[in-house]
């Protein structure tokens, strides 16, 4: 078994606006393209052109339906990763100290030289953010693209996750999230960040922007208050073209 | 405990090769990064002006294209049936000394014997030329099966529609508002974009039957029943009209609503504009209040009187607009039940949009001189912005719904404004400024002109002497006058009837005709292997183009093998479908940033060879040899007209270098290359907006060489061209439509928008086929533009039929169930599933996930084949027969556009069959199947 830190120097982590993401899947693949070429072993592909094909993948999007009681059903897209949890409970299964949480940073990490590929982290992280990679064999998850943030051969403004960086709508922010004076934590603050699942306790560092309320058009009080510009000037041709002439007076 | 030591600092790559994606048709520039001369990954160019840094999934999956296992290696010819997908492997100098022995003796008797279609190409601007010298009329490219609806109706409305042409004012608007959009049109830039005005607060309406992607995140759905948008719109104008919620000042100064309408119903001008002698539309000065010329210094043209003489009352386009949709007709009370979109949701729009149209304006600081002269101290706009694309396109009443929308922008002063639509340079360009199509075939000589253009008229119409359509898929005839895009889904279902006559070669590119590019697509591959009483093919030779080995492969007698995106040079041009945006004309190339490991070419540069191989005027030099080695020669040394070549950067100029007009640089590539593949010149301050009548924009135009003199013009709400088919209908002129399309034509090229039902309603039973069927394309995965990509392929490698919660329950389907679905050409069988967030009356499903067993290198139980489908199978290039002993085209009466989203159907459950239905016989792969692993990390 394996030990969390006591505490970490920083917490490096994203937020991900729930408002704003289209659900374009532009992070899933960015990310698979980054991790397949970098960090440890390459994300494989089994039966990529045949009949059930699968492939370990370090970030995924969902999409959920949400009905609301009253109105239109709504669409939402859920991209997930691993959420770099404080109590990590990846880590803390971990058979042989593979799975570790960095003190720097707070990235989770899987040391794979030392990973034997049990399952057990998988296992126990609530929110499935490891992938076993069958070619490998190897457990593969999220490293927050530690061999980016820090890249000196990368120019400064690229040293972000690769997900952040291709984000099309602007939808994830990455930054440190102990830090209440940095942008992240500025906008969860703004916007009423949440936690994914805070009933298991994991203390997620990673964080979502719920949407904004939706369908204004539909509440009734809402009509009441744009009624005046719509009061009309006339219900009849003729007095339209009369409206016209007084109005061109007028500029 | 200790860590493990880390190397957060690994080299990322050997080197960075900038370029142009072709992942979409979006154009985004990207950094390749290349290890031991490999791809090794690839993300966008922070430059450059269409992404600026983002990627989308289709972008940085682009390696798996350049690996996929569908790549063709090798010209094939034909050995087994058609359709059977039995080659051999030839050389390039068999191949084309083939295709001349094919061609040469076409050219020299009967050119328009070639049909020369050209898919989703990018390089129109140089296949169109070929043809052209080739001499054919047979040319164009997808648009007439795309949206050319959105395009026409943008064009001869405003010089300009969205997209390519045009874009909303990220940065200023405060409501932009979104129809019918597929999910790929534009794609990065419409999501930057919404991403930029959520941060700021700004709103997001969403109008479209299906609440996925864009509308996903829309503040507000207006969830509206297919094909009843243009009724919306014309709604919303009826509630802003009555409220005198409209910019009448940029009413009278910049659009034709103040021109006088010839009033006298017995006058052969009935309908057209009162010009002077110079043919000037004719406007009544509200100073003087006087007749004259509506371009005169100091005039301000009044949008309310009316002009009286002989006897006769003559008034303002402003009147005759407001007469039409002040009518109790577009009240939201009378919509609501078409659109399916309540009344009071429709008022609370329009009051929302009058609200920040009128309540909430934009202004700038900035100083601007207008074409009368006048100088105005700021910019005033009004931030509502509009964006559609094919959704509202593709339908029988596409161009007037497009048309409806453009005139409501332009009523909101919302166009070339603060916060609404901009034109990305070299747009705006109004019909006017365009050619008109060209059709003049000589045998063994060019073709009198350009191929595609804009009719003014009855006479600019691509008609023979006989009045027979002189073009094979009928384009500008009277069954569609204004298809400026041409109708390559009529090509093959007309060349195989003979209608209007026989052709001898189908020359295609980049167009899967016998799969998800056509309607009725088992007809179409019924069409393309027909044979005659001799047992010959009724269409006799098909020579296609493609890098991967597609279903349209196997159709083909000669296969002419294209490279990769990666591999080849490319040019996106601002005399095409230039990526420009609204504060830069911009132009970009690809270039081989790795070389094919196979025998493969760039199908430009192939064209070359055949081209003076054939001996093609401006392809061969006097000596016999060709006047361009490849497509990147043609790039850097072809002129159009003196100084004005594909490529407007770097430019030699009498001084060095220039930009715009200029000779051809010997350097030009490596100047792209080093600025990171593209060039942009930008739009001085002044003259980003008001680009039509702005002076400072029209001399900028000019000296960039989008026109050869400033070019101002009036946005045209009421479109005099479409009077004058009218006018034609009615019984004037020399040039006469068959009476069987007289009354459709004096119905629907109204020059004012009009909404009417979709044509098929007319042809099959509504209540027969009650519920309404549509595609979308996903954001991660482009139709077959490419290949069945190993990566987006686990995202997007099933596509159910979504269904609504109240059909759901109605039919008693539960997830994994199945449902036959009919139309009034078609059955398919497909499965099924539930979507909550979608119109009542509507299914969907994604665009070509479905594919056919051989193709792609997939193997033939993947999912694709197994599950997969397309509506396509139900909808018909023609309209069902209605007894009137004629059959009716499916497409838009104006443009011809195909009508693919009129589709009706009626859908029941039935028992799981073994895969979806139609299923057809394998085809044989070309080249084999894709391997069983992947784990595709390129070392140093």
């Amino acid at each position: 078994m394996t030990t969390l830190p006591d505490r970490t120097e920083r917490k490096l982590g994203l937020v991900i606006d729930l408002d704003t993401c289209v659900g374009c899947h532009a992070c899933v693949v960015s990310c698979k393209g980054w991790n397949t070429q970098n960090y440890g072993a390459p994300l494989s592909d089994q039966d990529p052109y045949g009949a059930d094909p699968s492939g370990t993948f370090l970030n995924r999007v969902h999409s959920y339906e949400v009905q609301p009681e009253a109105g239109a059903a709504q669409l939402v897209h859920f991209p997930k990763s691993c959420l770099h949890c404080d109590n990590a409970p990846c880590v803390t299964v971990c058979p042989t100290g593979a799975s570790y949480k960095r003190r720097e940073d707070g990235i989770v990490l899987v040391n794979e030289d030392a990973c034997i590929g049990c399952g057990l982290c998988a296992w126990a992280c609530p929110y499935g953010a490891r992938e076993m990679d069958m070619a490998a064999k190897v457990m593969k998850k999220c490293t927050l693209c530690v061999d980016r943030i820090y890249n000196d051969n990368l120019p400064e403004v690229d040293r972000v996750p690769a997900c952040v960086r291709t984000c099309p709508s602007n939808a994830r922010h990455f930054g440190d999230l102990s830090d209440p004076d940095s942008d992240v934590s500025q906008l969860v603050a703004a916007r009423g960040g949440m936690d994914l699942m805070p009933e298991q306790g994991t203390a997620p560092v990673n964080k979502y922007l719920p949407p904004r309320p939706k369908d204004r058009l539909d509440q009734t009080g809402d009509i009441d208050v744009l009624a005046p510009f719509l009061a009309p000037v006339t219900d009849q041709p003729k007095g339209f073209l009369g409206w016209l002439d007084k109005a061109l007076d007028r500029l | 405990m200790t860590q493990p030591h880390l190397d957060t600092s690994p080299p990322v790559s050997d080197e960075i090769r900038k370029t142009t994606c072709y992942m979409c048709a979006c154009r985004c520039g990207i950094n390749v990064h290349m290890k031991g001369g490999k791809v090794a990954y690839i993300e966008g160019n922070r430059d450059h002006p269409v992404n600026k840094g983002v990627l989308c999934a289709k972008g940085s999956a682009g390696i798996m294209q350049v690996n996929a296992p569908s790549r063709l290696r090798a010209p094939l010819k034909r050995v087994g049936p058609r359709g059977s997908g039995e080659f051999e492997e030839i050389s390039w100098d068999e191949a084309l000394t083939l295709a001349t022995s094919w061609l040469k003796p076409l050219r020299d008797t009967a050119p328009e014997k070639l049909a020369f279609f050209t898919g989703r190409d990018q390089s129109q601007s140089f296949t169109g030329w070929w043809a052209q010298q080739f001499g054919t009329p047979n040319f164009a490219a997808h648009g007439g099966f795309c949206s050319v609806n959105m395009a026409a109706a943008g064009i001869y409305t405003m010089g300009g529609a969205f997209w390519e042409f045009g874009q909303p004012d990220w940065d200023h608007t405060k409501l932009f508002i979104l129809f019918g959009v597929a999910e790929d049109h534009d794609s990065n830039p419409i999501k930057m974009g919404i991403g930029r005005i959520k941060a700021r607060g700004a709103r997001v309406i969403g109008v479209n039957p299906i609440r996925s992607g864009y509308n996903a995140v829309a503040d507000d759905w207006l969830g509206i029943t297919p094909g009843t948008d243009g009724l919306l719109i014309l709604s919303l104008v009826h509630e802003l009209l009555r409220a005198g919620k409209i910019d009448l000042d940029y009413l009278s100064r910049y659009t034709n609503a103040p021109v006088l309408v010839n009033g006298d119903p017995k006058s052969p001008e009935h309908g057209l504009f009162l010009r002077d002698e110079a043919g000037k539309p004719l406007v009544i000065d509200r100073v003087t209040g006087k007749l004259t010329p509506f371009d005169q210094p100091g005039v301000r043209p009044d949008l309310a009187a009316s002009h009286r003489h002989a006897g006769v009352t003559h008034r303002p386009v402003m009147h005759l607009l407001a007469e039409r949709y002040l009518d109790a007709q577009y009240a939201p009370e009378a919509v609501a039940g078409r659109t399916g979109i309540p009344a009071a949701k429709i008022r609370a729009l329009a009051a929302e949009i009058a609200r920040v149209a009128f309540d909430d304006p934009v202004t700038l600081d900035r100083e601007w001189t207008d074409f009368r002269g006048e100088t105005h101290q700021t910019m005033v706009g009004r931030p509502v912005a509009f964006h559609a694309m094919r959704g509202i396109s593709a339908h029988s009443n596409g161009f007037q719904t497009a048309r409806a929308l453009h005139v409501l922008q332009i009523l909101l002063g919302a166009v070339e404004t603060p916060g609404g639509m901009r034109f990305k340079p070299p747009y705006p360009k109004p019909a006017t400024a365009h050619p008109k199509p060209h059709c003049k075939v000589t045998p063994g000589a060019p073709l009198d002109g350009p191929h595609l253009g804009y009719v003014q008229g009855p006479d600019d119409l691509c008609l023979r002497d006989d009045g027979s359509p002189a073009r094979i898929d009928k384009a500008f005839t009277w069954e569609n006058p204004m298809s400026a895009h041409g109708l390559m889904h009529m090509v093959i279902s007309n060349a195989h009837a003979g209608d209007p006559y026989r052709i001898d070669t189908l020359f295609m590119y980049m167009a899967n005709m016998s799969w998800n590019s056509s309607m009725n697509t088992g007809g179409v591959m019924q069409m393309l292997t027909d044979t005659d009483e001799n047992g010959d093919y009724v269409i006799p030779r098909i020579i296609y183009s493609d890098a991967y080995s597609s279903e349209m492969v196997a159709y083909a007698d000669l296969i002419l093998p294209d490279t990769t995106y990666l591999e080849r040079h490319d040019c996106i041009s601002l005399l095409d479908r230039p990526i420009a945006e609204a504060d830069g004309a911009a132009d970009a190339i690809r270039w081989p940033v790795i070389e094919p490991d196979r025998d493969v070419r760039g199908f430009q540069s192939v064209l070359l060879d055949l081209g003076a191989r054939l001996g093609l005027p401006g392809m061969v030099q006097p000596d016999g040899s060709p006047t361009y080695a490849d497509y990147a020669d043609y790039m850097v040394n072809h002129q159009r007209k003196p100084g004005i070549g594909p490529l407007a950067g770097w430019r030699t100029g009498e001084k060095g270098l220039t930009h715009g007009r200029g000779g051809p640089n010997a350097a030009q590539l490596d100047a792209y290359i080093a600025n990171g593949g593209f060039f942009v010149a930008h739009v001085p301050e002044g003259a980003s907006y008001f680009k039509p009548w702005n002076r400072a924009y029209q001399d900028w135009a000019v000296q960039m060489g989008f026109y050869d003199s400033p070019q101002p013009y009036l946005f045209q709400l009421y479109v005099e061209p479409l009077r004058r088919f009218q006018l034609a209908a009615e019984g004037h002129g020399l040039r006469q439509p068959p009476d069987h399309l007289r009354e459709r034509i004096k119905t629907t090229l109204d020059p004012l928008p009009i909404w009417y039902g979709a044509l098929e309603d007319g042809h099959a039973d509504p209540e027969a086929f009650p519920v309404h069927a549509l595609t979308q394309r996903p954001m991660a995965m482009y139709h077959s533009w490419g290949t069945q990509n190993a990566w987006l392929r686990q995202i997007h490698g099933v596509n159910p039929l979504y269904v609504p919660t109240a059909l759901w329950r109605q039919h008693g389907f539960v997830e994994g169930d199945w449902a036959q679905v009919t139309s009034a050409h078609g059955v398919i069988t497909v499965p099924v599933a539930h979507m909550a967030a979608l119109n009542a009356n509507t299914v969907w499903t994604w665009n070509a996930i479905g594919k056919r067993k051989g193709a792609w290198a997939l193997d033939e139980k993947a999912a694709e084949a197994e599950k997969g489908f397309l509506l396509n199978h139900l909808i018909h290039e023609l309209l069902p027969p209605r007894g009137d002993g004629l059959r009716w085209s499916n497409s838009d009466p104006v443009t011809g556009q195909a009508a693919w989203f009129d589709l009706r159907v009626k859908i029941e459950k039935v028992a799981a069959p073994a895969r979806s239905q139609p299923a057809y016989p394998p085809i044989t792969s070309p080249v084999g199947q894709g391997p069983a692993t992947l784990a595709w990390k390129v070392e140093t």
